[in-house]
């Protein structure tokens, strides 16, 4: 099987940060705000360098919101920068009625999503938000896996016309997609071929997904990995195609099983060619204060919980 | 600029669109709708510089913005009467397939709205958004905004408020529907709304208090002296007292008519008070 090398582990959040750079030189209409968590948003090159395109709303997120929705009229493309809990539940109504529902040009990009925010618990650390952002109509939903992959995405949704939620994190990951790739929206990434299973990742699990299938492959079971990167639109005929040929599938996420990637795939496959599914996602709960690694282990996140629900689902087909 | 007897005829026009909109539908909001009528008018007959060859954009163009988008029968008929699209639409108020929604929107491709506003609070927020993205454009038009009193209640509003003051957004003038009702009772019953003045000034803002709000003369005053007042590091806003019902006896003076249409007796009686001047739709 393929295996990926790792060129050294970087946060996501950087991948943003250095792609909201490169349109800040790039494209005189993209414009930046934040809600005083520029750093944790690695906006500050972007403010440095463009300050007159910089708006720092302080810690008022639908203010942020909304005025992002304003600034669109008349041609700017906004930026919204915040955590991820801070850019969907907090503000869901300003997104819904002045963002989603007006058809408006904003890139709400959300960083510190899910477990892996760690010690700060459960009040910063959604596992929600993908379920709420795409609920919405026309709303463009997007989870990177690595610091490549996030930059590049971020330098995409500046060229895609409408709403768009970026997701990514804070922890320092494996950074193991291509530099130079080009980042399709909609259009799933094939990692690995196989066949005994398909394994349909997004976020910081597809790392881990790999790391599962390079195991799997030691035991003689061969995973097909794809990378799921943005959740809707979802690339259904990817997944069919490789669903079709393994018969089973393990969805894995840093989300809760509710309302995210899984059931999107879920859905896909009671529609079209139902298959056995088993999903790495929280299971209906809160998070909780810890070491990132040490949460993703406890409510089983990581590439040792995908080997078990790929062995178990193999069994059900 | 229009004559005094003009507006008086487009404001009686407005206010027979508004009671007939919402009477076909039985539904709809006619007493905030009346009482602004004549701030419509004024603004988008005498004051706003705009095309109707509507763009999204609006660059090199003034742009209103409703953020209490209950009161959609006066913005309605305000819009067709100057020419954004046919009167006769009208008739389609609240109705299925319509472009004119309950409350206001971009999704059906309305020309003259430029954001859905209904569940309340946001417009301020939006309206600082166009303002900042007009001054990165070079562009010297205006930004004008109404919100309801009552509405000031969300919170976002004060988010808004101490942004637009703190960053010193001086091209808007934001304009609060004082009517002092809202579908509980009164604006001091609900939740009173204390010294309005005051408040906005500690936020930094310019306060025109405008106690005629339904007098068409009183109100270009004010918008008149609003807009001197723009560019000088400081956002404007009118206090503008209305009357709810405004222009129909039985509906002025209490809050029954927030959100109640009237029966066919009562919009008879209603129209009885305000005689056709410039044809119905």
């Amino acid at each position: 099987m393929k295996i990926y090398k790792n060129t050294g582990n970087i946060d996501t959040r950087s991948g943003f940060g250095a792609g909201l750079a490169e349109l800040g030189k790039t494209n005189p209409n993209v414009v930046a705000l934040c809600a005083d968590l520029t750093g944790s948003l690695k906006m500050d090159e972007f403010k440095d360098n463009h300050p007159e395109r910089f708006f720092q709303i302080g810690i008022a997120e639908a203010n942020m919101i909304c005025i992002a929705a304003g600034m669109t009229i008349g041609g700017k493309i906004p930026f919204t920068g915040t955590f991820a809990n801070f850019s969907t539940g907090r503000v869901y109504d300003q997104i819904r009625q002045s963002v989603a529902y007006s058809g408006k040009n904003v890139k709400i990009c959300a960083s510190h999503a899910g477990l892996t925010l760690g010690e700060d618990g459960a009040t910063h650390q959604i596992l929600e938000d993908l379920g709420m952002m795409k609920m919405l109509p026309g709303m463009t939903v997007i989870n990177t896996c690595d610091y490549n992959q996030t930059k590049a995405a971020t330098l995409a949704i500046a060229e895609h016309e409408g709403p768009v939620y970026l997701r990514f994190g804070r922890p320092k990951v494996a950074n193991f997609t291509p530099e130079d790739q080009k980042f399709e929206i909609g259009k799933a990434v094939h990692l690995t071929e196989g066949n005994d299973v398909t394994i349909i990742a997004t976020g910081h699990l597809v790392w881990e997904a790999l790391e599962a299938a390079k195991i799997l492959d030691e035991k003689g079971i061969s995973a097909e990995v794809i990378n799921i990167h943005t959740i809707k639109p979802l690339d259904e005929t990817a997944i069919l195609k490789s669903i079709r040929k393994t018969k089973c599938v393990v969805t894995a996420e840093e989300h809760n099983f509710l309302g995210g990637l899984g059931e999107s795939v879920a859905r896909t496959l009671t529609l079209n060619h139902p298959a056995p599914q088993e999903f790495v996602a929280t299971n209906d709960t809160f998070g909780e204060s810890g070491e990132p690694l040490m949460l993703l282990d406890k409510y089983g996140l990581n590439a040792k919980a995908i080997i078990e629900k790929a062995e178990a689902v193999i069994l059900r087909k | 600029m229009s004559t005094t007897q003009h507006l008086q005829d487009f404001v009686t026009q407005v206010r027979r669109d508004i009671l007939r909109q919402v009477h076909q539908v039985n539904s709809g909001h006619p007493g905030g709708s009346l009482g602004c009528a004549e701030y419509f008018s004024v603004l988008y007959q005498d004051v706003m510089e705009y095309s109707v060859d509507f763009d999204m954009d609006g660059k090199n163009e003034d742009l209103f913005f409703l953020s209490n988008g209950h009161i959609s029968p006066v913005f309605y008929s305000v819009l067709s009467r100057s020419g954004f699209f046919p009167v006769e639409e009208l008739n389609t108020f609240r109705k299925i397939d319509s472009r004119l929604q309950g409350h206001p929107t971009t999704h059906e491709g309305l020309p003259g709205i430029r954001i859905a506003s209904g569940s309340l609070g946001q417009g301020m927020s939006v309206a600082i958004g166009a303002a900042q993205t007009k001054k990165l454009n070079k562009d010297t038009h205006l930004i004008y905004s109404l919100h309801g009193d009552g509405e000031l209640q969300e919170g976002q509003n004060w988010e808004a408020i101490l942004y637009a003051g703190s960053k010193g957004v001086d091209n808007l003038i934001a304009t609060i529907d004082y009517n002092k009702k809202q579908i509980d009772g009164a604006t001091d019953d609900v939740l009173p709304l204390g010294n309005l003045k005051k408040k906005f000034e500690a936020f930094d803002w310019k306060v025109i208090e405008l106690k005629a709000g339904n007098d068409i003369t009183a109100i270009k005053e004010a918008l008149e002296k609003a807009k001197g007042l723009t560019g000088k590091k400081q956002p404007v806003v009118i206090l503008m007292e209305t009357e709810m019902g405004n222009g129909v006896d039985f509906m002025m003076g209490t809050h029954a008519w927030h959100g109640k249409a009237p029966n066919d007796e009562q919009l008879e009686k209603a129209l009885s008070q305000n005689l056709e001047t410039l044809g119905d739709y």
